[in-house]
């Protein structure tokens, strides 16, 4: 049961076990204005009464009007909440879903690393464990027809969001089956299907991407009087990106426009090898929501249960209509940044700090002690992943590598792009045009 | 510059969109849209703030296409002016043209007359690929005849074929944009002085015409190619090869590269006027590669 309470009261902050730096730092940055907001003075536990004035956010007077209607928005969405009556966050079902989709990421992850030392993967490979807790917690709460936009380490996001296995291993080992036809790789999975639009190789450039594809909804809805348009997007990003111009002119303009979109940092404290705390003059990314009109929530992202209720929230708020939200997750990269990086700049205790918040462990505990399912029925769920697991990886050694004609097409959509031949006609229209490369 | 004067009151703000002034952001912004179905036109005060953009013109607009394994096309328009205007000097009269004709995945297209705007940007808007559409701030200003077959609603004109401004058989002379205007103002020198210049006007950057600035070489043998952007890695240069490796045994006269100087664009009006290719230099080097004069001084 201590998980559940823990969780209500939890939703709304970091938990009083979170990474003593972060109180640490912010205590030292603070200058502490007063905000009376029901958001903050609900969401402290009492037992940490000395946090609570880290939490308030810098503003000067002239500012005070748009923390007003910020208060209300934050106030209004994240409500104390009521147990249900039986006292369970999530059903048995849901919650097996939730433990197959992280075990489904971890395991994929897992693979990903043994073929990589094998020599089937190659290039810039950038693992995803240890973060599960937030892949699954947001995007299992989103329909197909939303959009997912991720950066390079996308993997699991294309995953939990439904893209087959089989699918994105073949795109990492190169194979013509891939989902982009091996085109894409690692970094750059997209599914048109699946609504994932990538997959960017540098960090912010998906923000703005994301922030079109939430416009488009939006203009559907109002412009083109489309009203099935009500798709949520969500752009996945690290606390790295947070320091980049694109960010906040995204969440300038999102706000602006108030477009159905939630901003999620997977803070994982590192940049590639830069820490979150050498980086930043403002270390508390959920901070910099207010200061653009969107509230910031800040979630324990090693905890699922936490994120999905974090998640539900932010998601029905954009599908109203009532605009963006930046969610930062507190998580963790159990591994290295990529396959190449021999991850030597972080401290044993952190990383054994975090290993001890594993977030399926802690989903596995959960479920167990509120005999919402059998070790019997996790391990056969395991099974089955790793079953899926080897089949993908079947599949994409079967698979054939693209043929050489694939190398010219797909650059246009419309392939006069390649312009006029010698003979005065179209050069795509010739015979031959895929098979030789000197020509174009 | 005016040029969007009235659309709003035309069509209203759901459809014409005043941003922040962050290129970055809707830039990307207009990606994501163009992914999904919307056509957007993104409009650049001028092509040099683009570069803040510049990323996403070239990585999530031009190469998605092809990432994505033919899945997602982006059917998006980048227009605004390029190149020189007067006296603004080095960080607002770069010309682009030389870098965005680079990147597969784009299409560049830098129109002259009012006939080559108006068919030019219909056909980019109607394209299901990025386009990047170069206009030039000091043409704004000019006026062509047109006839009524241009002013029909469904006027374009294909993207990738070059027009003979005007015909001739002694040389070929390539220009695009207001440097068209010039190359023709030449061919009137050159005529006087007995020399048939044929004009091209490219239209298109990115495909590149190269089947029509052949076939005028294997006629004329002679080349000079004009532009006002910087001379290494340029328009011209690209020319320039495509011509040498196509059409050699054609070629009576080495080809003459006309360009910009390579400087970063000064401000004083007397060495900006110096910085950019005039009439008159496009005339002594069609008649350089007619041999009626001497050879050219060494490069710069």
């Amino acid at each position: 049961m201590a998980m559940a309470t823990a969780a209500v009261a939890s939703v709304r902050l970091a938990t009083t076990n979170a990474l003593p730096r972060a109180t640490q730092r912010s205590r030292d940055n603070e200058a502490c204005s007063a905000l009376n907001s029901a958001f903050f003075k609900n969401s402290i536990p009492s037992s940490s009464r000395s946090s609570r004035k880290n939490l308030k956010t810098l503003n000067d007077g002239s500012r005070k009007g748009i923390c007003v209607r910020v208060k209300a928005s934050t106030s209004d969405m994240v409500k104390e909440k009521a147990l249900p009556a039986d006292g369970q966050l999530i059903s048995r079902h849901e919650g097996l879903d939730l433990y197959e989709d992280m075990i489904l990421g971890r395991a994929f992850e897992d693979m990903c690393a043994q073929m990589y030392y094998r020599g089937k993967m190659f290039g810039f490979v950038h693992l995803y464990n240890g973060q599960e807790a937030v892949s699954t917690g947001f995007i299992k709460g989103l329909k197909k027809a939303d959009y997912v936009c991720s950066t390079y380490r996308d993997h699991v996001h294309a995953l939990s969001k439904g893209v087959p296995a089989r699918q994105v291993m073949s795109e990492l080992f190169g194979k013509a089956t891939g989902c982009c036809r091996g085109q894409g790789g690692s970094m750059h999975m997209f599914s048109k299907e699946h609504n994932v639009l990538g997959g960017f190789a540098f960090i912010g450039e998906g923000i703005p991407v994301a922030t079109g594809a939430a416009f488009t909804t939006k203009y559907r809805r109002e412009v083109l009087k489309d009203d099935s348009a009500d798709e949520v997007t969500i752009a996945f990003f690290g606390d790295g990106t947070c320091n980049n111009g694109q960010f906040f002119e995204c969440l300038n303009m999102a706000a602006l426009w108030k477009l159905p979109i939630v901003f999620v940092v997977e803070n994982n404290l590192w940049a590639i090898g830069m820490s979150h705390y050498r980086a930043t003059s403002v270390p508390e990314i959920w901070k910099k929501g207010p200061a653009f009109g969107m509230p910031g929530i800040h979630v324990d992202g090693m905890d699922v249960l936490k994120v999905r209720e974090v998640a539900k929230e932010a998601i029905a708020r954009a599908r109203r209509g009532d605009g963006p939200t930046l969610v930062e997750c507190e998580t963790y990269r159990f591994r290295g940044h990529s396959l190449a990086d021999p991850d030597e700049l972080r401290k044993p205790a952190e990383k054994a700090h975090y290993a001890a918040r594993d977030p399926i462990a802690a989903l596995k505990n959960y479920l167990l002690e509120n005999r919402l399912a059998t070790e019997k029925e996790l391990s056969a769920i395991e099974e089955t992943i790793n079953e899926l697991i080897e089949d993908a990886v079947e599949f994409a050694e079967a698979s054939p590598l693209p043929p050489h004609s694939q190398l010219l097409e797909n650059v246009f959509a419309d392939p006069k792009g390649f312009g006029i031949g010698p003979d005065g006609r179209y050069r795509c229209e010739g015979p031959g045009f895929t098979a030789g490369t000197a020509q174009v | 510059m005016q040029v969007t004067k009235g659309l709003l009151q035309k069509f209203g703000p759901d459809r014409v969109l005043d941003t922040p002034i962050t290129e970055a952001g809707f830039t990307g912004l207009g990606v994501g849209a163009a992914f999904y179905g919307l056509k957007p036109v993104v409009e650049f005060m001028t092509f040099n703030f683009a570069m803040q953009a510049i990323d996403h013109i070239i990585n999530s607009a031009a190469k998605t296409y092809y990432m994505s394994g033919g899945q997602i096309s982006v059917p998006i328009v980048f227009r605004g002016p390029n190149g020189a205007a007067a006296g603004v000097a080095a960080q607002h009269s770069q010309c682009f043209a030389a870098w965005y004709g680079s990147c597969p995945g784009l299409k560049v297209i830098s129109p002259y007359s009012s006939e080559d705007y108006r068919g030019l940007l219909k056909a980019a808007i109607r394209d299901p690929d990025p386009v990047v559409f170069l206009e030039n701030e000091l043409m704004y200003g000019e006026t062509f005849p047109v006839s009524d077959e241009v002013l029909d609603s469904n006027f374009t004109l294909p993207i990738g074929k070059a027009k003979i401004e005007r015909e001739g058989k002694d040389v070929t002379i390539t220009a695009f944009s207001k440097m068209v205007g010039y190359a023709l103002k030449a061919a009137d020198e050159l005529a006087k002085d007995g020399i048939s210049a044929e004009v091209i006007n490219l239209r298109s950057i990115r495909p590149l015409d190269r089947a029509t600035i052949n076939a005028s070489v294997r006629k004329t043998y002679r080349l000079v190619t004009v532009e006002e952007g910087w001379p290494q890695h340029g328009v011209g240069a690209e020319i320039s090869a495509s011509v040498v490796e196509e059409s050699f045994e054609y070629l009576d006269a080495p080809i003459d590269r006309i360009t910009g100087a390579d400087v970063p664009m000064p401000y004083a009006a007397n060495l900006e006027r110096l910085a950019l290719p005039q009439v008159e230099d496009i005339v002594r080097a069609a008649k350089r590669a007619c041999y009626r004069q001497v050879p050219q001084s060494a490069a710069a």
